[in-house]
């Protein structure tokens, strides 16, 4: 389905193409200033629209820019955020994954069911493991199998909701000594005043930056998403990378789901439902494209940060909760849309 | 420049004056004018990248030009779609099919405009009826309810052809129409070329292949570097003026190069098949040898090469490095015992486009380049600037994405990508593709040095110049078999011609 | 698989397998379950399957585009609010029965102007149709949740209920609309230059825009029918159940997908069937009802359905291989 897509004609492709490096041979002054304005909203228009949101907020609503507001941003984001961060890193490798929603409900309601029955280390170690085998799944289906993405872990959705269903005997789960367990911390503690699930989202920002940007490992997920031809005649073995982007979205979601059930203290068996959406919202926001190879982990995070600030101004200018959906609607599809306007040098689409 | 010496009784079907058209770093056409008249065959020749793809697009209106004019039986006409083009009479039968497989025959000929009856529906009655009339009259022994996907290529491309004439054409144009047709489909082609040409269409007939061009045309025009060098007689003519005119010099093939010093086995390949693709091929290649691979496409060349590489899994036959028999399973495999291979088609299996110049470059290799745990920049561009100099490649910088760059420093980021891996043998197949004709002898140069410094190289190309002039050895391939091997003092154009039309060469010679 | 085969029953079969599976799952509940092989049983698949099944419809003739669309199950919520809501206003309150027309109405206008929108970005914004409607099923979503204040509404008059689990003849209503929807849609796919041109701007979309058909509108009109026939899921779904939740149909897009994927339309495009569609629709439907009979959980169904839809990409990839001598990427 992704193969169609935003095909530039050759003649446009590099005649107004924005993305020229910066370097312009010829061209006068007045131009290339509009080029260069052109090119800075290709490339950073997502941290300048999320820049101007947090200027329009911050004029209609006192609150917004307080410490204590922009920590609870950030802190509600952490879940969805840390899960964009494994759903990134799938994307670019140039593939879908929408199981990770059902896959947190399925750890969420593992890790709090276990955690009264083994104790909350071996708890977070059999969830984990548990994740990641169904991330092997996907990897196997997609990496190696080389179905297709989409259905694969459409799929895998419904597959997993049944099976946590089944484990779960379709009831809810909690945790009983809430306060006596040290498996809060992940939830409800605090390092230095800055709230653990902001540390634990930031620490795997950054380990996954650092993964994608400066690794031989990332690099091939990079080649592998841009061009999977290219790669495999490269000499990358192209199964074992996309095998290693699902198990890496499968960690990210254990780890929210740590974040989740400590936070709660119990787990309903949906919990996770429509989380995919909110996930891939803010990876398509960040600028990474659906069809691979392009885009990076601090992009998602801003995309995330974006619609976690939307919500949260939203409210506090006082709409009702769920007309951040119908905003969140029209960002991605702008979002998207301003993106290949850039590329292809022109604001509407060719087709006739 | 003059289009023609020849007086002009008539208004020609199709007249060009001055086409220009321009992408970002190439001419791609410069100041090209030529006219067609009707009920000839005007064939269009030139190298590739001589900009004969670029004036064809033009003609079918996908590409509008910079500048010039066209004119339609006198009258100047502007094509902005291939749609009007055809309104005007303009049809191109492309090479590569635009069909739409799960559909009937019927509904591809006349996609886009299939007749209706009332509630929208299709008149299946008329639509039959009428593309088996022409179906009919192209002789294809196929039925018109006949779902294009199951049918060869070459009726494919019948169905392509059969497209064309829904209407009354003025101009048809043919490109490579040839390359996938047997000779018995040939000769109906060329029959319903002639049909045409009685009818009164000017035919613009694009081809690579001498003997063809002189079987059909009637008169010849070249293209060289996007510019438009002159138009022949057929009957006034021959092919080596054609040639002479087409590669801008005399095909000087009495200078042979004195054989390279070449060392021991690299390579040794012994009854090498794969499925139908290639069948009991063996060769054997040494260090500092050029080996050229010449044939028709999709004589099994470069299925050969992706066999070498790991790509395909042989079903018979070894292949042995260093007198060794290796299994090679995969291109990272084929990678460690020393072999690169820089393939056919630079876009889709040479580059990462969205990738920066350095990243590309050092992609095989990426995970040795390492600091610790991290991509060393330093050793990174370290190797950029290595064959960015070695290699002369035009960029501002290695933070260009390859996507920007022209063709022929896009194939230099691909040789460069896999010298850099200091291969033993180095495959190279159809290394000058739609580059510049400057950039074409760097390589050529570049490929003989590599040679000098002791590597095994192959070379597949399906242009016969480029084949004679690198190459110490040629293997001619004809459906998937090796029919002769020359070496440079034995190799002719004909025996050479005769060799990868499937000729028993020795009984020509 | 060649020409000649396809007219015998078995090359058939070969080309629609879903018919041969529904075969197998039909011969084994019968012999599985007592219940199963009853007429009063196969209504009941029927009318389970009509929800999904009218939108599986619409769904094929965007796939086929080589497009898709998620906001299905969104556009179903907001139809069947409308639907309700609106027959309740009391502006109708003296129409009696004829004010469930417009709640009729407004809900199919709503979801057919939905699919034109989506269709519009699609073809004026050259944006994946998959990021379009992933965005209007969230948006749409919220609209409804906006709309119903989050509140479900019932349906006062018994007449529109009535008409939910009403019979003609043996057939009951809403399987007939489905089975008429299904026969329309298969008219105009097969028989019509609309339904063709489907074919060719998913099979070839450079061929077709170079042969002048205009892929733009023709991809919305196909967005639109897939939005007017989820509003009609709506509508039969809510009276069906005499109410709107604002929670209706969701999942659907995946049940919906699943089916027409079942029934062999490809995700790239150019390649599907109605008949096809049909039978991925009662697969699942003949799967559900039959495994419900059996008593086997729910949780269970949704695991083999997910099992179901990878087992046949899987088996699909099998089956067009191209044999050994294929590139190994």
């Amino acid at each position: 389905m992704a193969d169609i897509r935003h095909e530039i004609p050759a003649d446009r492709a590099g005649r107004s193409g924005p993305d020229s490096g910066g370097k312009h041979k010829g061209g006068g002054m007045a131009h290339s200033g509009l080029k260069s304005f052109a090119g800075l909203m290709a490339r950073q228009g997502i941290l300048v629209a999320f820049v101007l949101f947090l200027i329009a907020f911050s004029v209609f609503s006192d609150r917004f820019l307080s410490a204590e507001n922009i920590f609870s941003v950030v802190r509600s984001s952490a879940i969805i955020g840390v899960m964009a961060l494994g759903v990134t890193v799938v994307v670019i490798g140039g593939n879908l994954d929408l199981s990770v929603g059902s896959m947190l409900s399925f750890s969420t309601v593992l890790v709090v069911d276990l955690h009264d029955k083994i104790g909350p280390g071996p708890a977070i170690v059999v969830t984990v493991l548990a994740t990641l085998c169904l991330g092997a799944i996907n990897g196997l289906l997609v990496g190696v199998a080389r179905l297709n993405s989409l259905i694969v872990t459409l799929g895998m959705l419904s597959a997993i909701q049944g099976l946590t269903l089944i484990y779960s005997g379709g009831k809810n789960v909690d945790i009983v000594h809430q306060d006596t367990t040290w498996f809060k911390i992940f939830g409800r503690g605090y390092i230095a005043d800055i709230p653990v699930p902001i540390v634990i989202f930031a620490i795997c920002a950054i380990v996954l930056h650092v993964v994608m940007a400066y690794t031989p490992f990332g690099r091939r997920i990079y080649a592998t998403g841009g061009n999977p031809t290219a790669a495999v005649f490269s000499g990358i073995r192209r199964s074992r990378v996309v095998f290693a982007t699902y198990l890496i979205s499968a960690l990210t979601v254990a780890i929210a789901a740590i974040v989740l059930g400590s936070r709660v203290m119990g787990s309903q068996n949906n919990v996770g439902q429509g989380y995919e959406l909110q996930v891939l919202a803010g990876v398509i926001l960040g600028g990474t494209s659906l069809l691979g190879g392009s885009g990076t982990i601090w992009k998602s995070v801003i995309g995330v940060l974006i619609l976690g600030f939307i919500q949260n101004g939203l409210l506090l200018l006082g709409f009702e909760y769920y007309v951040q959906w119908l905003v969140t609607w029209v960002v991605i599809i702008l979002a998207v849309w301003l993106d290949i306007a850039a590329k292809r040098g022109r604001l509407l689409s060719p087709i006739a | 420049m003059s289009a023609s010496h020849i007086p002009q009784p008539d208004t020609p079907a199709l007249r060009l004056e001055g086409i220009v058209k321009t992408f970002p770093g190439v001419r791609a056409l410069d100041d090209v004018g030529f006219d067609v008249r009707a009920g000839e065959v005007h064939a269009l020749l030139g190298e590739n990248g001589a900009g004969k793809s670029t004036l064809m697009k033009v003609l079918a209106g996908m590409y509008e030009p910079d500048e010039g004019s066209i004119y339609i039986e006198g009258e100047a006409v502007t094509m902005r779609s291939p749609l009007e083009a055809k309104a005007r009479g303009v049809v191109l039968i492309h090479q590569e099919l635009s069909l739409a497989e799960e559909m009937s025959v019927a509904e591809n000929i006349y996609l886009g405009e299939l007749p209706r009856k009332s509630l929208g529906r299709v008149d299946w009655k008329t639509l039959h009826s009428n593309a088996q009339a022409i179906l009919d009259r192209l002789k294809c022994g196929f039925d018109s309810k006949r779902q294009v996907g199951t049918l060869s290529i070459a009726n494919q491309q019948m169905v392509e052809i059969a497209r064309a004439l829904t209407v009354e054409a003025k101009v048809v144009v043919f490109d490579e129409p040839t390359a996938s047709l047997t000779d018995a489909e040939k000769v109906v082609l060329f029959d319903i070329i002639n049909d045409l040409k009685a009818r009164g269409a000017g035919i613009v007939y694009i081809s690579h292949r001498m003997d063809e061009i002189f079987t059909l045309a009637d008169r010849i025009s070249v293209l060289r570097d996007g510019g438009y060098r002159g138009t022949l007689i057929k009957s006034e003519t021959n092919e080596d003026e054609v040639i002479q005119l087409m590669i801008g010099r005399a095909l000087d093939l009495t200078r042979r190069r004195a054989a390279a010093k070449t060392g021991k086995v690299a390579l040794q390949v012994e009854g090498l098949s794969c499925g139908k693709l290639f069948e009991d091929v063996s060769f054997e290649l040494r260090e500092g040898e050029v080996l050229g691979f010449y044939g028709l496409v999709g004589a099994g060349r470069t299925e050969i090469a992706e066999t070498l590489f790991g790509l395909r899994k042989p079903s018979a036959g070894r292949i042995l490095i260093d007198g060794t028999e290796v299994e090679i399973s995969s291109p990272a495999d084929a990678i460690k015992k020393g072999i690169s291979l820089v393939p056919e088609s630079r876009k889709e299996q040479g580059l990462v486009l969205g990738m920066n110049c350095r990243d590309n470059i050092t992609l095989p290799q990426v995970g040795d380049l390492t600091k610790g745990p991290f991509v060393s920049d330093g050793a990174e561009i370290a190797i950029f600037d290595r064959y960015y100099e070695a290699l002369k490649i035009k960029t501002p910088s290695w933070r260009q994405a390859v996507g920007n760059l022209s063709g022929g420093n896009q194939q230099k980021i691909v040789i460069g990508k896999w010298l850099a891996m200091n291969p033993r043998i180095l495959i190279v197949d159809e290394p000058t593709r739609g580059i510049d004709v400057g950039s074409k002898s760097e390589i050529h140069d570049l490929i003989r040095t590599l040679a000098g410094e002791g590597y095994a190289v192959i070379v597949i190309s399906s242009e016969m110049p480029e084949v004679m002039h690198v190459s110490d050895r040629i293997v001619a391939m004809f459906h998937g078999r090796i029919m002769r091997s020359f070496t440079t003092e034995e190799v002719t154009e004909d025996n050479l011609v005769a060799a990868i039309s499937g000729i028993e060469t020795d009984k020509v010679a | 698989m060649s020409h000649s085969v396809l007219k015998s029953p078995l090359g058939w079969l070969a080309g629609n397998p879903i018919w041969g599976f529904i075969a197998l799952i039909f011969i084994f509940f019968s012999f599985a379950n007592p219940y199963f092989f009853a007429l009063q049983n196969f209504q009941n698949i029927l009318v389970q399957t009509s929800t999904i099944g009218v939108i599986a419809l619409g769904m094929t003739l965007v796939m086929i585009n080589g497009n898709i669309d998620l906001s299905v199950g969104a556009v179903v919520a907001l139809a069947a609010s409308l639907c309700v809501d609106i027959q309740g206003w009391s502006l109708f309150a003296d129409w009696g029965n004829w004010a469930i027309l417009p709640g009729v109405v407004a809900a199919l206008l709503a979801g057919t102007a939905l699919g034109a929108l989506n269709g519009l970005i699609v073809w004026k914004t050259g944006v994946d149709a998959f990021i379009v409607t992933l965005g209007a099923m969230l948006g749409v979503r919220g609209l409804v949740f906006v709309y119903t204040k989050e509140q479900s509404f019932f349906a006062m008059n018994f007449s529109f209920s009535d008409f939910g689990s009403s019979s003609i003849g043996p057939i009951p209503t809403l399987a007939a609309l489905f089975l008429i929807c299904t026969a329309i849609v298969h008219f105009v796919l097969s028989r019509t230059v609309h339904g063709r041109n489907t074919y060719a701007v998913g099979g070839n979309r450079s061929a077709a825009v170079n042969a002048g058909i205009r892929v733009g509108p023709h991809m919305m009109i196909n967005f639109m029918i897939v939005g007017f026939l989820a509003a009609l899921a709506g509508v039969t779904l809510s009276s069906q159940m005499g109410a709107a939740t604002p929670n209706l149909g969701t999942n659907y897009e995946l049940w919906v997908i699943t089916s027409v994927v079942l029934g062999g339309t490809k995700l790239k495009g150019g390649a599907g069937t109605i008949t096809g569609t049909l039978g991925g629709v009662l697969a699942i439907g003949i799967l559900r009802n039959g495994m419900n009979l059996m008593q086997v959980p729910a949780f269970y169904v949704l695991v083999i359905l997910g099992s179901i839809l990878i087992a046949v990409l899987l088996l699909d990839k099998q089956l067009n291989r191209k044999g050994k001598e294929e590139l190994r990427l």
